[in-house]
């Protein structure tokens, strides 16, 4: 019994290990994101919990990606490993050809820096901190001198249309506001995939619209790559690809209907 | 590097503007155990300042001998209780030991000190004619006796600034004048400089110096001649002290004819010696001032301490969110350092303006002496520098140490 699976374990490994390597093949160049059979298993307590269980996935540079998926689906799990802000318990991450598994805790700080963009559903500025210098976060921990840091957040806030409030407290800006100066601290310092984790979970459908057209005119006119993870169909409607998460699986990935309008 | 230095103080000086009472009440221990540092080490060492004056009054490089005490029986007399230095003793020391560059003695009795209508009672000393060298006693008018005067055992006297507040109008020039010391009448040649206070609280300028000679015959009497009560020596230079109080009890042990088993029946005395039991007393005090200031400094470095693990769990999601952006654990780390270090360096500077202003007020107000050294306001600076280090290190751990994820979600 025991020999029989273990000779099952090892074929298992072995399919794997094919699906790799047609994978490497196929697109592991050209993809931004690359990660196979990922893993994260938590313990509570006695318990084990498996909230990710087997993630092979790859996204291109330029793709507008909706990720989706019920509350404890794992999809939360999933963005924190591909944001690297999380290891994974198993499995390969590569982003941007550069490996995430084995990567230490500054190097995944340094990723986060110069790669990866975040916007949350809460906004999380930096309380009584001016949007000009929310905005430069990003820059100031890269090193780059005041003025270079306070030219590019004033940029980064003309772009999400924010000219004139460089100097207002995030208290002082309505929701869909901050949501924008969030998206300016995420962009500003030219990353390669911007991830958003429910971003217009706090908003009311008219700021939700505007949020959601900036991130399709950053996808659109400066291809950068977005990751939406969100269980609203109507905010996955503007990208280009759905993943679906399930019980810590890729349930489903297809393109959506508009997939053709978007070119790549 | 220094460019994230200079922006992380912006930020921690703004964090603390942000919250003005509670950085000022955190920041109050701090400034309470540096004022006290400051202000304890300059009284401290204004006391020891003035003790090391008076010890230097007494004379430079002075060695006092005094007779022993009798012991009768197994009942010990007191200090000076036997009558057993002699002038000769003074004479034998210095043929004996080249070290002393001088030797002189003296004795003293209370006397009523009279001129014209007023009078006063005060000591009245004899001196050998090397004393006043020895003492560094110097004159504001005349001069020191003669020779002459000495073999003559002439009626003149010297007398010191307290004696000639009390016996003499303001203005009046004491030179010349004649005053009784009992019942014999002095002619006064020469008025002392002041030396103030002595280092056991004396008033050192309440004498009367006359010849030894005149003393032992006309004033005080005595049952054995030539008996002194006190022998004074002086040496060259301070560091022969040492030597030369060994040198002195060899030779007065051998004069006295004492057994190797008997106790010495003189005490010898140098103004090191005195100087270092009122040194020790203020020392004592210093530190125990200094202990209850580290004891404030411990607890506005545990005030800080608190503070920051408040800020940190504050501030959770905005470390989060600093981490998302790409800030390394030393980022935070510095951050909160920074910041410690921002509060107690302040209160630190604070408490030094504090402790400056009080040491003056106690000089002003209390009349003690106080010196304000570099030194301490140095060392309490570094000191605050340091508490902010030490306690700020734990919290800034702690925010460096937090899962990113754990701390977006922080609600």
């Amino acid at each position: 019994m025991k020999i029989l699976s273990r000779i099952r374990v090892s074929s298992g490994s072995m399919d794997n290990a094919d699906r790799l390597s047609q994978s490497l093949a196929k697109d592991f160049m050209r993809s931004l994101i690359h990660c196979e059979d990922l893993w994260k298993v938590y313990r509570v307590g006695d318990v084990e919990v498996q909230a990710l269980r087997g993630v092979d996935l790859a996204i291109g540079r330029g793709e507008f990606v909706a990720i989706m998926g019920a509350s404890g689906s794992g999809k939360s799990t999933l963005m924190n490993i591909l944001g690297c802000l999380d290891y994974p318990t198993r499995g390969r991450y590569w982003l941007d050809g550069l490996d995430v598994a084995g990567a230490k805790p500054d190097e995944l700080a340094d990723l986060r820096n110069r790669r990866i963009g975040f916007v949350f559903q809460n906004f999380n500025l930096i309380p009584r901190t001016s949007a000009l210098e929310n905005a430069q976060l990003p820059l100031f921990y890269r090193g780059l001198s005041l003025k270079e840091q306070r030219a590019q957040a004033g940029a980064a806030l003309e772009r999400v249309g924010l000219i004139g409030r460089e100097h207002h407290y995030p208290t002082q800006l309505s929701g869909g506001q901050q949501q924008r100066v969030a998206i300016a601290r995420a962009l500003v310092g030219s990353p390669a995939i911007l991830f958003a984790d429910e971003p217009t979970g706090n908003l009311d459908t008219e700021s939700s619209r505007e949020i959601l057209a900036i991130l399709e005119r950053l996808n659109r006119e400066d291809r950068m790559t977005i990751i939406v993870v969100t269980h609203e169909s109507d905010v996955a409607a503007g990208a280009s690809r759905r993943i679906v998460i399930r019980d810590g699986r890729v349930h489903e990935d297809q393109p959506t209907v508009q997939q053709s309008s978007v070119p790549g | 590097m220094p460019a994230f230095v200079l922006l992380t103080i912006m930020t921690a000086l703004r964090v603390l503007s942000r919250n003005r009472m509670r950085a000022g009440l955190t920041m109050l221990g701090i400034v309470i155990g540096v004022a006290a540092v400051i202000a304890m080490v300059s009284i401290g060492q204004g006391a020891r300042a003035a003790v090391r004056a008076q010890v230097a009054s007494m004379g430079t490089n002075v060695i006092i001998v005094l007779p022993g005490a009798t012991t009768v029986g197994g009942v010990r007399g007191g200090q000076g209780g036997a009558v057993t230095l002699t002038i000769a003793d003074g004479l034998d020391l210095k043929k004996r030991i080249p070290l002393l560059t001088d030797t002189g003695w003296a004795r003293r009795d209370v006397l009523q000190l009279v001129n014209a209508n007023r009078n006063w009672n005060g000591p009245v000393t004899g001196i050998s004619p090397s004393y006043l060298t020895i003492r560094d006693w110097l004159f504001t008018s005349g001069g020191p006796f003669t020779q002459f005067d000495l073999d003559s055992a002439a009626r003149v006297a010297i007398i010191g600034q307290t004696t000639v507040e009390n016996l003499y109008d303001p203005g009046e020039e004491p030179v010349g004048s004649t005053i009784r010391l009992g019942n014999v009448p002095f002619r006064v040649i020469g008025v002392l400089a002041p030396k103030g206070q002595s280092a056991q609280g004396a008033d050192q300028d309440d004498i009367v110096f006359i010849p030894f000679s005149t003393a032992e015959r006309k004033v005080f009497g005595t049952h054995f001649l030539g008996s002194v009560g006190a022998l004074f020596a002086s040496t060259e230079r301070s560091d022969d002290l040492i030597e030369a109080v060994e040198e002195i009890r060899a030779v007065l042990r051998m004069r006295h004819r004492l057994q190797p088993e008997q106790a010495d029946d003189f005490t010898i005395r140098t103004q090191v010696d005195i100087g270092k039991i009122q040194e020790g007393t203020s020392q004592t005090l210093t530190v125990m001032l200094f202990a209850v200031a580290s004891v404030s400094l411990l607890v506005g470095g545990i005030g800080i301490m608190n503070i920051l693990l408040v800020s940190v769990t504050e501030r959770t999601r905005e470390i989060g969110v600093r981490m998302a952006v790409g800030a390394r654990r030393k980022h935070i780390l510095m951050q909160f350092l920074i910041e410690a270090v921002t509060l107690s360096l302040v209160g630190g500077l604070i408490g030094i303006v504090i402790g400056v202003v009080g040491a003056r007020m106690t000089t002003i107000v209390a009349g003690w002496p106080t010196i304000i050294s570099l030194d301490a306001i140095a060392t309490a600076f570094s000191f605050s520098v340091g508490i902010g280090l030490f306690f700020g290190l734990y919290p800034a751990n702690k925010a460096a140490r937090l899962n990113p994820i754990e701390a977006l979600r922080y609600e």
